[in-house]
């Protein structure tokens, strides 16, 4: 366990400097049997356990870094984001009734939670209508972001990462480092401006306005996203075809590919059929990890390309004010995060059953 | 009598490489890395040279009197609007009419400055609670532990905005935002470290003579957990150059008109990108060349550190 542990230190690194204790973890979270112990469902029940109180706390968090500002909630509302507002006391004594300021801390925070499980925790007071209504009609669009993001980079940095290996020292590695190196140091919103300016100066050609949803024109909802899905999936491209690289590399040393060879197995056979299983292990680790990057980069994408997104949705409440709204979709995020890594340690139990099974 | 100096005792031996000897034979192991350290020793130059003045961190738009910069930064001129580059103005004037290199070189301090204050946030409470938690029995430890799990629960960014969001926009609160973001890394390695350094003989021996906790975290843990807290401070500079751009691009970091980075991609950069493309692209070399470095001299110090990990 202490070394599944001290591996774990490095978790969560978008730096450069984290790649190969992630090796070292995911191979530590097969050697110390006792990290995932159980079978199926017993598996799924010991990850959930762990993440439920982390969100309950998170939860927490949340909530109090909200009532730390610096004067009161309901008077700095009124005031509003420019400073201009003048509230009378009534108004802000309304406020607080109507935000539920006057109750004890610990029943604003019961009513909060009861209200994300019931997924009613009332109005955004920018727009008046229902947080969760609105926050519904904004999470496929992110998703969608999200999904598409995950899969192009994986498309591109997997084979990218084989290659590297395969070639390793070749120009093909050296240019495959120069993409790696250029992910983790190129902000995604710089790479969407020279997108944008590419596409206007080359082809003289910009993405339809006007969002376009999926299921009315899949076309056009492509050629509005697909931009910000590279730009948001650059980084994660980075560091999947590092780990790639890295841990193919890793297993190619290993004892039974060097007895494939020998039995006369084609190098081609011995990349795709013995190496390539073995070594997606790490990468899958990685994918969860850099989960973080993509989700926070979708704030940043939707503002940049206006996809109206959860992303977006929160830039305009803090830029409105409206704290329900930040605490609500903050709490929303870290939940997205835990499920999407919770799924990621699934695929990793699928692949790997000596993780499942003792 | 005679002193004996260093070089004479060494004189039968092996000649003793004086400190320059050993730098020169540092970097040519490691020329990225060395590349990286020119680099950022440049960067530091433009960020400190850019003007005689403390703009625009301390003293009052107005007090501009440039150095490395060509221009006041903040001096807006409607007849030289989106200058091309050239013309005395060596990488053209934004929407304004301000001069961008002069903005670019005046950036360097705020991204500097955030990088440096919120990687000392970082250290200053991450390094003390994880050694607490590594030190301070089974209660303690887990309840911190929890927190940093908490914390880690956050995709980056989303903290730094709900930080934000309560703290208001400015380069100060950026900065505390950005470093409270860093914290949970740092503590948990921290914690990893000390608690490997913990069973070793050294700091048993030190026990056994009778000093007390804090006296042996601070003279016997603190030294010898610190090549990892460098790695991971140099390349958290980067990723605080980072976060800071990008929140000042969604305009909820340093405020306009402070030329920052992440400021500057965003409004008239893209609004201009057809006519006056240099606006969308010399900010982002600057930020992209600024993490760049950091980065790549967090991965050689780690190589130097801890020569495991090399080539991963």
């Amino acid at each position: 366990m202490d070394n599944g542990l001290e591996c774990l230190l490095f978790r969560r690194d978008e730096s450069a400097g984290y790649i190969a204790c992630v090796v070292v973890y995911s191979r530590c979270q097969v050697a110390s049997g006792d990290f995932h112990g159980g079978q199926g469902l017993k598996y799924v029940a010991r990850r959930l356990s762990s993440v439920v109180p982390t969100l309950l706390l998170v939860s927490v968090m949340i909530f109090w870094l909200m009532r730390i500002l610096p004067g009161d909630v309901a008077t700095l509302i009124l005031i509003g984001p420019e400073g201009t507002g003048q509230p009378t006391a009534t108004e802000v004594t309304e406020l607080k009734e109507l935000l539920g300021l006057d109750k004890p801390m610990v029943v604003q925070w019961a009513d909060w939670m009861l209200g994300m499980m019931k997924l009613d925790v009332g109005p955004s007071l920018w727009s008046g209508e229902p947080v969760f209504q609105e926050l519904f009609r904004r999470l496929p669009l992110t998703i969608e972001l999200g999904v598409m993001a995950t899969t192009t980079s994986l498309l591109i940095a997997i084979p990218m990462g084989i290659i590297a290996a395969v070639k390793r020292g070749s120009w093909m590695d050296y240019a495959s480092r120069v993409f790696v190196l250029g992910g983790l140091s190129i902000p995604s919103f710089w790479v969407s401006v020279l997108t944008i300016l590419a596409l206007v100066t080359y082809f003289n050609w910009t993405p339809p306005l006007g969002y376009v949803a999926l299921t009315k024109d899949p076309f056009v909802n492509f050629q509005q996203l697909i931009w910000a899905a590279l730009a948001l999936g650059y980084i994660q491209a980075a560091l999947v075809a590092r780990m790639t690289r890295s841990s193919l590399l890793e297993v190619m040393r290993e004892d039974y590919i060097r007895t494939a060879r020998a039995k006369g197995v084609r190098d081609r056979n011995v990349v795709i059929k013995h190496a390539l299983k073995n070594s997606m292990l790490p990468v899958v680790t990685v994918v969860g990890i850099g989960m973080a990057n993509i989700i926070g980069g979708t704030v940043i994408l939707e503002t940049l390309w206006s996809l109206p997104g959860v992303g977006r949705f929160m830039v305009d409440a803090i830029n409105h004010r409206d704290y329900p709204v930040v605490q609500t979709l903050t709490f929303i995020f870290a939940l997205i995060f835990a499920v999407t890594n919770l799924a990621v340690d699934l695929v990793y139990g699928v692949l790997d059953p000596r993780i499942r099974l003792d | 009598m005679a002193t004996i100096t260093a070089d004479q005792v060494n004189l039968g031996g092996r000649a003793q490489r004086t400190r320059w000897q050993s730098m020169v034979r540092l970097a040519r192991r490691n020329p990225l890395g060395a590349g990286a350290a020119i680099m950022l020793f440049l960067f530091s130059i433009i960020a400190f040279g850019a003007g005689l003045d403390t703009l625009p961190l301390g003293s009052a738009q107005g007090a501009a009197s440039p150095l490395i910069a060509t221009h006041d930064p903040f001096v807006m001129s409607s007849e030289e609007v989106l200058q091309k580059p050239g013309n005395g103005h060596l990488l053209g004037t934004d929407d304004l009419g301000r001069d961008l290199f002069s903005r670019i070189v005046y950036g360097a301090r705020i991204s500097l400055w955030v990088g440096f204050i919120s990687v000392g946030i970082s250290v200053g409470i991450g390094a003390p609670a994880g050694m607490i938690s590594a030190y301070g029995g089974k209660w303690i430890d887990f309840a911190i532990q929890r927190v940093v799990d908490a914390m880690f629960a956050f995709p980056t960014i989303i903290l730094a905005l709900a930080i934000v969001s309560v703290l208001g926009k400015g380069i100060v609160q950026t900065t505390i935002a950005v470093g409270i973001v860093g914290i949970p890394r740092i503590a948990r390695v921290t914690r990893a470290s000390t608690l490997g350094v913990k069973s070793l003989p050294y700091i048993e021996a030190a026990r056994s003579l009778g000093a007390p906790a804090p006296l042996i975290v601070s003279r016997h843990v603190f030294p010898n957990i610190l090549a990892p807290l460098i790695v991971l401070g140099t390349a958290g500079f980067g990723t605080a150059i980072l976060a800071e751009a990008s929140l000042s691009f969604l305009g909820l970091g340093t405020p306009p008109p402070n030329p920052s980075w992440g400021t500057m991609l965003s409004g008239a950069a893209q609004q201009y990108v057809r006519s006056a493309p240099y606006l969308a692209i010399f900010p982002g070399i600057a930020i992209s060349l600024g993490v760049f470095a950091f980065n790549l001299l967090g991965d050689a110090l780690r190589d130097i550190f801890d020569p495991r990990l090399r080539g991963a």
